[in-house]
């Protein structure tokens, strides 16, 4: 068996967001792998430890040179190799999926995971559009799994609840906080990833091209009032609170 | 044509369904707007999508009773490939998120999701939509015959009735079996006012300090004002409380006319669920805690003595 798990750099959650030419500006910024792919490789690694042993697991990235440092991030975390597609044209998530598809095709993948969520783009689509193209079933916002002969059951969340779910191999899973809890890389896996193989291949291989364009970009910046009241006198300053909720915001009878 | 998917549950249309009617009669695009109803049993839903739309198609089938994403692709993509439909509008929850993708590959067509504003622009469609864990407004642009687009719910006002009913048609699908098996539902429940809908949020976060603490505080002020209650991931991990009530980038995203966030210090995944709100209230003995750079009111104070005396207030 082999599992793909498709992994993102994304810019640091606690890095501030600045605009410059155009886009988000990430040189010099921490830059790290997204945290919901890292759910996708921790499912992987422990299915590849248990129901799937002796399964390969390979971490694959679609980005820039950069991009390595995802890569070897999922390395260290246990992946047994990785593959860069290389691009500076930033392309959009349906474009993304053709990729994937293809190298799930050409790599016989029997099961795809994918971030929930990405956390620059906030989509949800790279899973359902990867499983489309390959003509796939899919298990999306996935926070429980078990993989026995051949078919995968869990739990996901969709509107208004969760459900408990059954599917076959091959699919598609898209992750979420809660599947797991991904390890840590220790030193030793940290100094064996750099060794373990990372094959990079340019982009035109795969014949894609970006179905939107980017045409403006700019950071949410509401003035908030920043009212803020000293709580040491308790009843005093909630009078004070409840006060401006009332007659300053009128959010309040 | 414009093809909206209709959102519908326990027979009636659902609120995103409307949002999505105001997009599409305000987008500048031509074309007559097509409400598609999916489901079982739902002829009533029709006849409430018929004073909205100038077209509904209906398929009213056994097996569309439960949705599932490879059907609902399927019957989507079919209906506007036959109608030549030049931008399809589908709802921005969950379900909509997840299907969305598939019809876009099924058409070769682009796909924006969530978005918050849509227009025509000389024949390209413009849309505007979060990104960067909703601190970042990205606009985007596509092109080509047909778009697919998700629209974020809860941006638009909720359309009025049409002036004369829309026609209906039965709808001819040719559906393929579905492949993921439900085994269990487990639905969620609460007395309150639900999340989404509510002008007022109530949450919490670590500094009510334990379970017992969410429901003096939050869950009292909450019923005092007749307030949704949200919580944070740590809270929710912990188990204090379900995963239901959490706001953030992996649970619901809220745009009350006030969020009031008690012990929350406001790491960046929960502030992308709430920094749409209208105003932004804030109770924390840690001044410097981030979520103050985005409050408009708040106490720096500790929350066991504040809370309590703000429902005295409210009280009197």
């Amino acid at each position: 068996m082999r599992i793909l798990t498709v992994v993102r750099q994304v810019l640091d959650a606690e890095e501030s967001v600045n605009i410059q030419e155009g886009a988000v500006a990430l040189d010099g910024r921490k830059l790290v792998l997204d945290t919901m792919d890292e759910y996708g490789v921790e499912e992987a690694l422990r299915l590849r430890e248990g129901a799937a042993a002796g399964a390969e697991v390979v971490a694959l990235a679609i980005g820039p040179a950069r991009t390595e440092e995802a890569l070897r991030s999922a390395l260290a975390m246990g992946a047994d190799r990785a593959i860069l597609v290389e691009t500076e044209t930033p392309l959009d998530v349906i474009a993304v999926s053709a990729v994937v598809a293809q190298v799930a095709q050409s790599e016989k993948i029997d099961l795809i995971f994918c971030g929930g969520q990405q956390a620059d783009w906030d989509s949800h689509a790279l899973g359902a559009a990867t499983a489309e193209r390959l003509q796939w079933p899919q298990a999306t916002w996935t926070s429980l799994l078990a993989l026995q002969g051949g078919m995968l059951s869990g739990k996901h969340d969709v509107d208004g609840g969760s459900e408990s779910f059954a599917v076959p191999l091959p699919a598609v899973v898209t992750t979420q906080q809660g599947l797991n809890e991904p390890r840590y890389p220790t030193l030793p896996n940290i100094m064996k990833a750099k060794r373990k193989e990372l094959r990079r291949v340019p982009l035109t291989e795969y014949g894609v091209s970006a179905k939107l364009r980017v045409v403006g970009v700019e950071v949410q910046v509401k003035q908030r009032r920043k009212n803020i009241i000293d709580g040491k006198d308790a009843s005093a300053a909630a009078a004070t609170l409840i006060d401006l909720l009332r007659h300053d915001a009128g959010v309040i009878g | 044509m414009i093809l909206l998917v209709a959102e519908h549950a326990n027979g009636k249309l659902s609120k995103s369904t409307l949002e999505m009617t105001t997009v599409a009669r305000g987008m500048g695009r031509e074309g007559a707007i097509t409400l598609l109803v999916l489901g079982s049993n739902v002829a009533s839903v029709a006849a409430q999508a018929a004073l909205f739309a100038e077209q509904v198609l209906v398929a009213d089938k056994p097996e569309l009773a439960q949705y599932d994403a490879e059907v609902w692709a399927a019957a989507v993509a079919q209906i506007a490939r036959e109608g030549e439909a030049h931008t399809i509008l589908i709802g921005g929850g969950r379900s909509g998120r997840e299907y969305s993708p598939r019809v876009a590959v099924k058409l070769d067509a682009p796909l924006i999701e969530d978005a918050i504003t849509l227009a025509d622009r000389n024949g390209a469609l413009v849309a505007a939509h979060y990104t960067f864990l909703s601190r970042v407004t990205e606009t985007v642009e596509a092109q080509g015959p047909v778009t697919v687009v998700t629209i974020k719910p809860g941006s638009f006002p909720p359309a009025q009735p049409a002036s004369a009913a829309g026609e209906q048609y039965d709808a001819e699908l040719d559906l393929p079996q579905p492949r993921l098996r439900i085994t269990g539902k487990t639905a969620e429940k609460s007395e309150r006012i639900s999340l989404a809908d509510a002008d007022l949020v109530v949450s919490g976060g670590r500094g009510v300090e334990s379970p017992e603490g969410f429901k003096q505080l939050v869950e009292a002020l909450a019923d005092q004002l007749g307030a949704a209650v949200g919580a944070t991931r740590a809270i929710v991990d912990a188990g204090w409380r379900p995963y239901s009530e959490q706001v953030g980038q992996t649970g619901k995203t809220v745009q009350p006319k006030a969020y009031i966030a008690v012990g929350i210090s406001g790491a960046v995944q929960h502030l992308s669920g709430m920094n749409k709100s209208k105003f932004i209230v804030a109770i924390n003995k840690d001044a410097n805690a981030p979520i103050f750079k985005i409050a408009d009111y708040g106490i720096v104070g500790d929350v066991h003595q504040i809370i309590p005396a703000m429902i005295d207030e409210l009280r009197k």
